[in-house]
């Protein structure tokens, strides 16, 4: 009876232990999956936040640093027993915004019960200080220490940039999955330029803790950790005075003003107006306070220096002049008569030399110069011998820097427009074009388009007779004691330098006789200068225009000034760039009465 | 006949010694759940599971020299009025007993207590086997196999009334007795299929898929059978009861299985849908065990094993620390220890001319084989989790007195096996 029943016994336990076997052989040996759950499990990953690279002025003086701020993690699995009503009593938070709080966390993409992820962002130091002592009736909560961006001052908010949590787009875009969520990155400015330099290495501390969270101590002896490596310090050309300076002439006003060290390309100061507290821009009330600012109609974010486009004006007649010189169409004799049936003029004369052009401006004589340019006479047909003429021209004026960015270190820098041959083409849909068709570039207007930083750049070109290096906000990086290699190499223009003494020569006399003389003339430094009234949209008024270098000899400052909407360049803009020269140069302003003018900012009848 | 002090030289060593290695690696576990290396508390220390597991371990070794010393008779006569007693004593825990961890199955005088339902096994077994062996018993006599079944019913009530269902289920053993003493198979299977039916039913959202399936075998079996009335009758009967039972278990889950019960259950299927709640403690024991691999991370050093990952680690998911602290093959060990434990006990049973001893000796290996299988799957996420302890291995000194009473009462049945006269 029975035969066999006891074998079935058997088979069934040794079965069920093989099965057991093969079951603990899958989770034990073939998935790592399990141990990997169990370290996240036991092992605490702290991130040690590297400290953001300081950022100074040229004199030494702090511009950026960083503040302590503090974040509330959570670690989802460990929470028990959460009291939401203390909770938002001791966050002082409402019941909508902490279920806010869990949505927004749980609708994160790398959300893990596992892992901490941040719940309350940037708790300041009071913050921090109320709630640390009631941390312990909410585990799971922990509270992690960071730093968040200062500013010492109220001015440069847009060549600084700002620092914001790193986006979503921007994660994505992560290649090396070198941030998280939740991690500050440079969004403009040149926080953004110099995030590399300026980020630092992240440390990682591996704790053991149990069940609760309650850390028992450092993992194998804190073999794994890793310290936190400090991001690089920048030392920026920026003379923080005269920026403040220039900040408060162009107070109230629209437009830029674009100061640069000659010699080295490092730019003293960058001014765009209008501008914002750069300090508004951190901590927790950033997102309320960008909501704000990039709304704003005046464009507070728009980095004009670099990014508005003008037409170039009165002053590109000085480009012109070298180009022709350096093609021999003209001499420095030269003389045109100041015929002004095709083009109007201003002022009292009848026919100059180059010098006398300049310094009067006289539209006439550069239409006559381009125009000799432009058709030379290689071939018969005055549709082809303009584009071959074009063609030259456009060599020249890219050689300035024009038509391109020029590569400052700012993110968003445009480059202007130069016309070429292909774009008239374009323009014209493929119809012949010739001079008579083109002409008014001749005085700036037209289709050229410059940024405020490519004049600036212009001024510093002649200033050291032909060549420029790259304008660059920072002069030293960590400590290399050297900017990035790209600002230190010249880039020389396809004019001889002889031509710009004769430049620099009709510069000053711009400044000494010419148009610049009521406004732009220091006392006891020589002032090369040009002026210009850019064309604007009625019913708005010229834009008023300036560029100069400063002493003649040994030149130590060139600048550019646009003033929006605001008339002549003699008035405005010189009286700006003239007393940017004489803060720099002089430490203080003599002219009370030019100051009072530029501050008070009535600038006569803009229409004339 | 053998004289009495010889008996040491006829009980069974071999199954001696598995049982000491067993205890002693459940105990040197037990030390590794609640060391910590900050405290440096002593194996031995009071204040320690591990300490306490040792005096119940000694507890136990005067346990084994009473049932050796006891008349070998004590256990066949007595067994009727044991189970007497111990149903009395069942019934008295839910009015007199305390609460421990959501069970009301603990009966004591201050801080002693002890439970009786670990005891109410190899009493119910002792019970078992003198019916079974009795003048008289046939297997196919359906007055008989109720009366078994009565036997084995009243303490699984009684302890199901103490909520404590895993306990309960442990009793459900004892059809595997039944099968061995001549019991149709056919209850098995019944069963078996039942559980089979169970799982798919979880698994498969869409009841009409398993209906369909059904229908379709029922087709297939009546076209390529023989093609009578009665037959067909039959299998059309028995396919509309599958599907009852297919549409019942919804109910079950739903409904009759307490929320708890549910959990457990769905956190079978599918652990990874809730792993801080239902899914907490499979999830956790899973990774425990998981992250032991090869040859684990040593005595003592097991992370989650320390840091209470595992709740009841102690108890009934001891398992886990020999799986995080030796590996696979520690597991390889253990469960290898436990099969020829089993596999031992197997070939005591056939070895006896008496049925009452054999059927007692199947008993031993049902109920031990329930535990075995049942804690092992469902440390590692092959059961539901079923709150009964891993013999001599869990924390507990009721479960540790019982399992070793039940072994030792077949020791000492076995040592006498020539003394007992033949009733077969």
């Amino acid at each position: 009876m029975n035969e066999g029943r006891k074998e079935i016994f058997q088979v069934v336990i040794v079965l069920t232990g093989l099965v057991f076997l093969v079951k603990l052989f899958f989770i034990q040996v073939v998935s790592s999956h399990y141990a990997e759950m169990a370290d996240s499990n036991a092992i605490l990953r702290q991130v040690d936040y590297p400290f953001r690279g300081l950022i100074y002025d040229r004199n030494g003086k702090l511009i950026v640093y960083n503040s302590p701020e503090f974040k509330l993690e959570v670690l989802l699995k460990d929470v028990r027993n959460f009291d939401s009503a203390k909770f938002c009593s001791v966050f002082s938070m409402s019941r909508q915004e902490l279920r806010k709080a869990f949505k927004d966390m749980k609708g994160r993409k790398e959300f893990s019960p596992y892992k901490p992820t941040v719940f309350l962002d940037q708790l300041s130091n009071a913050d921090y200080a109320r709630v640390q002592d009631y941390l312990d009736e909410f585990p799971g909560f922990y509270v992690q220490a960071r730093t968040t961006r200062a500013y010492s001052t109220t001015a440069l908010a847009n060549t600084l940039g700002y620092v914001s949590e790193i986006s979503k787009t921007q994660l994505e875009k992560d290649q090396q999955r070198i941030y998280r969520q939740g991690d500050y990155i440079g969004q403009s400015g040149i926080e953004a330029y110099y995030e590399q330099q300026l980020r630092g290495v992240r440390g990682v501390r591996f704790k053991l803790r149990n069940v609760k969270g309650i850390i028992k101590g450092s993992f194998k002896n804190g073999a794994y950790d890793t310290l936190s490596i400090p991001g690089e310090d920048l030392v920026t050309g920026i003379d923080l005075n005269l920026q403040l300076y220039g900040e408060k002439l162009m107070r109230g006003k629209s437009g830029s003003i674009v100061c640069i060290e000659p010699s080295s390309g490092e730019i003293l100061a960058l001014v765009s107006g209008p501008s914002y507290d750069p300090s508004l821009l951190t901590g927790k009330q950033y997102s309320s306070n960008f909501k704000l600012i990039s709304s704003d109609t005046n464009k507070p974010l728009f980095n004009r220096p670099l990014m508005a486009q003008y037409r170039p004006g009165s002053i590109f007649k000085i480009a012109q002049a070298m180009t022709a010189l350096q093609e021999g169409v003209i001499t420095p004799d030269t003389r045109i008569t100041c015929d002004r049936t095709i083009i109007n003029c201003h002022g009292a004369h009848s026919y100059e030399d180059l010098r006398g052009a300049i310094a009067n401006s006289c539209n006439p004589y550069f239409h006559n110069v381009l125009r000799r340019m432009l058709n030379k006479g290689e071939v018969n047909d005055p549709y082809k011998d303009t584009r071959i003429g074009l063609s030259e021209w456009d060599k020249h004026m890219a050689s300035f820097g024009f038509g391109k960015p020029l590569g400052i270190d700012l993110p968003n820098e445009k480059g202007g427009q130069i016309p070429s041959p292909e774009m008239y083409d374009r323009a014209y849909n493929n119809r012949p074009w010739k001079f008579s068709n083109i002409y008014s570039i001749a005085i700036g207007e037209g289709e050229n388009l410059v940024v405020p930083i490519q004049m600036a750049n212009f001024a510093a070109t002649i200033a050291n007779k032909g060549y420029y290096i790259t304008p660059h906000i920072v002069k030293v990086v960590g400590t290399s004691g050297k900017p990035l290699p790209a600002y230190l190499e010249k880039h020389y223009t396809t004019i001889d330098s002889s031509y710009f003494r004769i430049a620099a020569d009709a510069m000053q006399l711009v400044v000494e006789a010419g148009t610049g003389q009521y406004r732009a003339k220091l006392r006891d430094i020589v002032v090369c200068g040009k002026t210009g009234t850019v064309e604007n949209n009625p019913p708005l008024h010229d834009h008023s225009v300036f560029i100069a270098f400063a002493p003649r000899v040994n030149p130590r400052i060139a600048v550019s000034v646009y003033v929006e909407d605001a008339g002549q360049g003699a008035r405005a803009a010189a009286s700006i760039a003239s007393l940017m020269i004489e803060k720099y140069l002089l430490g203080k302003t003599q002219r009370q009465w030019i100051e009072d003018y530029v501050l008070i900012g009535d600038f006569g009848d803009k229409d004339n | 006949m053998r004289r009495e002090d010889n008996i040491s030289g006829t009980l069974d060593w071999p199954t001696i010694g598995l049982y000491f290695l067993l205890v002693l690696m459940g105990w040197l576990n037990i030390y590794a759940v609640v060391y910590d290396e900050g405290t440096h508390q002593f194996i031995f220390s009071l204040s320690l599971n591990s300490g306490r597991q040792l005096i119940f371990i000694l507890a136990s070794f005067i346990l084994i020299s009473g049932i050796v010393i006891l008349d070998l008779r004590f256990y066949e006569a007595f067994a009727y009025v044991l189970y007497g007693i111990i149903i009395v004593l069942l019934f008295l825990v839910p009015i007199i007993g305390k609460e421990v961890g959501g069970n009301k199955a603990w009966l004591g005088v201050g801080s002693f207590g002890v439970q009786p339902s670990e005891f109410a096994k190899f009493i119910t077994a002792l019970a078992v086997a003198k019916y079974i062996g009795s003048v008289g018993f046939r297997m196919d006599s359906m007055r008989n196999q109720m009366m078994l079944f009565g036997l084995i019913g009243l303490p699984m009530a009684l302890i199901l009334l103490q909520k404590d269902t895993g306990t309960a289920l442990v009793f459900t053993s004892f059809i595997f007795v039944f099968f061995r003493e001549g019991m149709s198979p056919f209850l098995m299977i019944v069963g078996l299929c039942a559980a089979v039916l169970f799982i798919l039913t979880l698994l498969i959202p869409n009841q009409l898929y398993l209906h369909g399936a059904i229908l379709v075998i029922l087709i297939l079996l009546i076209a390529f059978g023989k093609k009578k009335v009665k037959r067909i009758l039959l299998l059309t009967f028995g396919a509309i009861i599958i599907m009852g039972v297919i549409e019942s278990v919804d109910y079950v889950i739903t409904d009759v299985l307490k929320p708890h019960q549910q959990n457990r259950i769905k956190a079978l299927i599918n652990p990874d849908a809730d792993p801080l709640g239902f899914g907490w403690n499979v999830t956790q024991s899973k990774i425990a065990i998981g992250s032991g691999g090869f040859a684990g991370k040593g005595f003592l050093r097991g992370t989650q094993t320390k840091f209470d990952f595992v709740p009841e680690q102690s108890t009934d998911f001891i398992f886990c620390t020999i799986g995080e602290e030796h590996g696979w093959i520690g597991s390889l060990l253990v469960i290898g220890l436990f099969v020829t434990l089993l596999l031992r006990i197997i070939y005591l049973a056939e070895r006896q001319k008496n049925r009452f001893t054999r059927v007692y000796a199947y008993s031993v290996v049902s109920i031990f084989f329930f535990h075995f299988a049942i804690n092992i799957g469902m440390t590692i996420g092959l059961f539901p989790v079923i709150g009964i302890p891993l013999p001599f291995f869990s924390y507990g000194g009721s479960s540790l007195w019982g399992f070793t009473i039940l072994l030792f009462i077949l020791l000492k049945l076995d040592a006498h096996r020539g003394q007992v006269l033949q009733r077969i």
